[in-house]
């Protein structure tokens, strides 16, 4: 290594100083984490600190502070949230299943019922001209009387001086800034009354009726040392089963479940659940054809294209080659979107200017699940032919010459040349575009959402649609916002494109020895 | 002097030697030029439906387009000019700082052996082939999170999706960047550093400015790439003054196609603007890029 000579005392003051502000940050960060119980999350954070200190301060470590800025990024929004969706694919993460344990626990212990023979209070109302409440309780059964304001509550004497009673029919009118409500300001205030629930020896008590409050006792108590929640109405004993409170009698369970780790249970049922088996495989298979049909038939188009404009001396072949790139310069979500409009049934123009003047025929584009297939292969087509046309021109004009001509001499058909000279010698160079355009088709999110949204939808799915890709019934399943939400299936669904694209790149890196040609340049 | 059956000959075989090639490529640029033709046509009809469409509008105005910089029509109340001011912000962020950040790193990957150098080219290699879209839960996830701590950099923040964005800008084009500087002698470098120069001086005042096309390469697929993403923003973003162009004329004219299909029309073509004017000014670069096998797609 050479030695570093570091300069100034100026930079290193400065260096001394960033640093510093960094382990700060951290070092609230990590602490705030750590009280948050997100210990994982502060490890990294500490982890990643003390290695970029490190790399800073040590001579030896010079080249690798010039990809610090990159790796910070790569490794937390890259290569961090890869091994966190592993993680998710063995969780039950989804709606019902938000909350921590602790959470849940505490959810579910705050549920209350009313006892039997509940105690039982009178009440009266107060309001001061702020429009602050108190509400005085008398019990039905004692003489205890309490003061509460919702949230703490008093035991209270009415003889004292605090309290007026102005008429003396024996209810305090006025005390301290609070006068009585009357039954019509109660009825105004009744929503807010009704979410008050003070709580005296363990119990709740809250209002049940226009004139009585009654106590309310916690349900659900949770027993740390057997992990288990008790039942207080009917002694039932509830064990965590994958994130979820059961029952170990009956087969009742208590909302909100919890986030946990159920092991393989996603991807089971993936493959055994019939409501997600059938739609997952319709989607999968799809995806397969969508992305073959994708290359094949941008393929054919820009290789046709090409094979007409390779010919140096055609007549306006620069205006044509710019105004064919047109479509791949779009952005693809503007032509999606606009595409989506042509198809429309009733007004895009697909129908109404060549489908009803030529065949007399109107068909509902994504309504049938045939024809929204054949829809956004059309689009795809006009988007994607460019990229193939660009790649074909550049593989064609490196075929040499003398080849055609030794076979023109040789009697070849034009046809012949083109199966035994142009296809070999351009699928030289263009099977591995190929197999990597197949892989960006597999996720090719934009087209088959903005497009059809996945739909028309698949008889008894829930959440799949005829046209959907596994991306994009991945990104329905966690943001959808249709019926529930799944995170954990989501990350296993993710978790099977991971491995299907690893796959095709190895395939991919075999064939063309690309791996080894680059790690040679290295 | 052609007697008239030679000239009818020349005719033929002109046609069959590039005449036909020119009705094919009147075939194709039909089916590519429509749907440009109808939105621009689309865009100036004052009808604003899409069952009022056809070719050549009557009495054509821009009121779309004045409705586009006006935040669209009262009912509407859509902020297109804030969406697509979004939209370049995060873009133009991130080419900027991703450019800046690869060519940080592929100039040590260039000019410096140091152990995990080998593995580490590979593993960005390894990397880049995952979308980084299919990790959008734990995405999603990490900014919540990132937002209990610190709220102006987690969800439905801009800081939050650019840091998301810089993430995946990273991958092929610090390969790209690291050939060229390979390319780019080492003797130029050397001589500054005998005068005194530092490593990070000689790398600022010699090789940046010498690697300016390739920068500029970068900077404009990273932001055409971000620009166009779709899936990150919409998950991430959510409030309307928040979102990209893509997030929000997707909810703009999503099941409301009929009706604002005028407006709809010259928002996208304002919206692709700004990207086919940068596509096309560095299209040989692209192409050349294209036919490596490297870029887009």
């Amino acid at each position: 290594m050479k030695k570093i000579n570091n300069g100034n005392l100026l930079g290193i003051s400065i260096k001394i100083l960033l640093l510093g502000v960094l382990d700060a940050v951290v070092i609230w960060a990590s602490t705030t984490l750590f009280l948050q119980t997100e210990y994982g999350f502060a490890a990294a954070l500490i982890v990643g600190a003390s290695l970029i200190n490190y790399i800073f301060l040590n001579d030896r470590t010079y080249p690798l502070r010039y990809m610090v800025p990159g790796m910070i990024f790569l490794f937390a929004f890259v290569i961090y949230p890869i091994g966190y969706t592993f993680y998710i694919s063995f969780t039950n993460y989804g709606t019902g299943h938000i909350l921590n344990k602790k959470q849940a626990i505490r959810n579910i212990e705050s549920q209350y019922f009313q006892p039997e023979d509940p105690v039982s209070y009178s009440f009266n109302a107060y309001k001061s001209e702020e429009g602050d409440m108190r509400v005085i309780l008398k019990s039905r059964e004692s003489e205890e009387t309490l003061l509460t304001d919702g949230e703490t509550i008093e035991k209270v004497d009415l003889t004292g001086d605090r309290f007026v009673d102005e008429d003396g029919d024996g209810v305090v009118d006025k005390f301290g800034g609070f006068h009585l409500m009357n039954r019509s300001e109660i009825i105004q205030s009744l929503q807010q009354l009704q979410e008050w629930k003070p709580e005296v020896n363990g119990s709740s008590i809250r209002m049940s009726s226009l004139n009585r409050f009654d106590q309310r006792i916690p349900q659900y108590e949770y027993l740390k040392e057997k992990d288990a929640i008790r039942d207080r109405k009917t002694g039932e004993l509830f064990r965590p089963v994958e994130g979820t409170f059961t029952s170990t009698t009956s087969n009742r369970t208590l909302d909100p479940g919890f986030k946990e780790t159920v092991g393989l249970k996603n991807f089971n049922r993936i493959f055994t659940d019939p409501l997600i088996t059938g739609p997952f495989f319709r989607v999968f298979t799809w995806t397969f054809i969508w992305a073959l049909l994708s290359v094949l038939t941008t393929f054919a188009l820009g290789l046709g294209i090409a094979l007409v404009l390779n010919d140096d001396k055609l007549y306006l072949k620069p205006l044509y080659k710019g105004l064919l790139i047109l479509p791949y310069a779009i952005p693809a979500f503007i032509s999606a979107l606009i595409w989506r409009g042509f198809f429309n049934t009733n007004v895009g123009i697909i129908n109404t200017k060549l489908m009803q003047p030529l065949f007399g025929l109107s068909p509902g584009w994504f309504q049938d699940p045939m024809l929204a297939k054949v829809a956004v292969l059309i689009v795809n087509l006009w988007l994607g032919f460019p990229y193939m046309m660009i790649v074909c021109l550049g593989a064609l004009q490196s075929i040499q010459p003398e080849f055609y001509e030794v076979a023109k001499v040789d009697g070849a058909s034009p046809w012949q040349q083109f199966k035994k000279i142009t296809m070999p010698l351009l699928m030289i160079s263009i099977a591995p575009l190929l197999i990597g355009s197949f892989a960006f088709n597999f996720n090719n999110f934009n087209i088959i959402y903005l497009v059809t949204r996945g739909e028309p939808p698949i008889v008894g799915a829930t959440t799949a649609g005829s046209t959907d890709i596994l991306i994009s019934y991945t990104y329905k399943l966690a943001f959808g916002g249709q019926g529930a939400t799944q995170y954990g299936l989501a990350a296993a669904i993710s978790i099977i494109i991971f491995l299907i694209i690893g796959t095709i790149s190895a395939i991919n890196f075999h064939y063309t020895g690309a791996l080894e040609e680059m790690s040679e340049n290295v | 002097m052609y007697s008239l059956k030679s000239f009818g000959g020349k005719i033929w075989n002109w046609f069959f030697d590039r005449g036909f090639k020119h009705l094919i490529m009147l075939a194709i640029l039909a089916f590519v030029l429509f749907p440009i033709a109808w939105i621009i046509s689309a865009s100036i009809n004052p009808v604003g439906s899409l069952s009022a469409q056809r070719l050549i509008p009557e009495n054509p105005t821009f009121q779309n387009y004045l409705l586009f910089f006006r935040g669209g029509a009262e009912q509407y109340d859509a902020p297109f000019l804030l969406w697509l001011w979004n939209s370049l912000k995060l873009s133009v962020l991130t080419g900027l700082l991703g450019t800046a950040m690869c060519a940080l790193a592929a100039y040590a990957f260039s000019r410096f052996r140091f152990t995990g150098r080998r593995s580490g080219l590979l593993g960005l290699l390894l990397v880049q082939m995952f979308p980084q879209m299919l990790a959008m839960v734990a995405i999603y996830f990490l900014l919540l999170s990132i937002g209990d701590l610190a709220p102006w950099l987690g969800l439905n923040t801009h800081l939050g999706l650019l840091m998301v964005y810089l993430g995946g800008s990273l991958g092929f084009h610090t390969w790209l960047m690291k050939g060229f500087f390979d390319s780019i002698p080492h003797s130029i470098e050397e001589s500054a550093r005998v005068d005194g120069a530092s490593h990070l001086q000689a790398f600022v005042r010699i090789i940046l400015p010498l690697a300016r096309p390739m920068l500029a390469v970068i900077f404009i697929l990273t932001v055409i790439t971000t620009y166009s993403d779709f899936i990150l923003a919409s998950i991430l973003l959510q409030d309307t003054e928040q979102y990209t162009l893509a997030v929000g004329l997707q909810l703009f004219i999503f099941g409301s196609y009929n009706q604002r299909w005028g407006i709809f029309a010259a928002a996208a073509l304002i919206g692709a603007l700004p990207i086919v004017a940068l596509f096309l000014s560095l299209q040989d670069q692209i192409v050349a890029g294209l036919t490596r096998g490297s870029v887009k797609g």
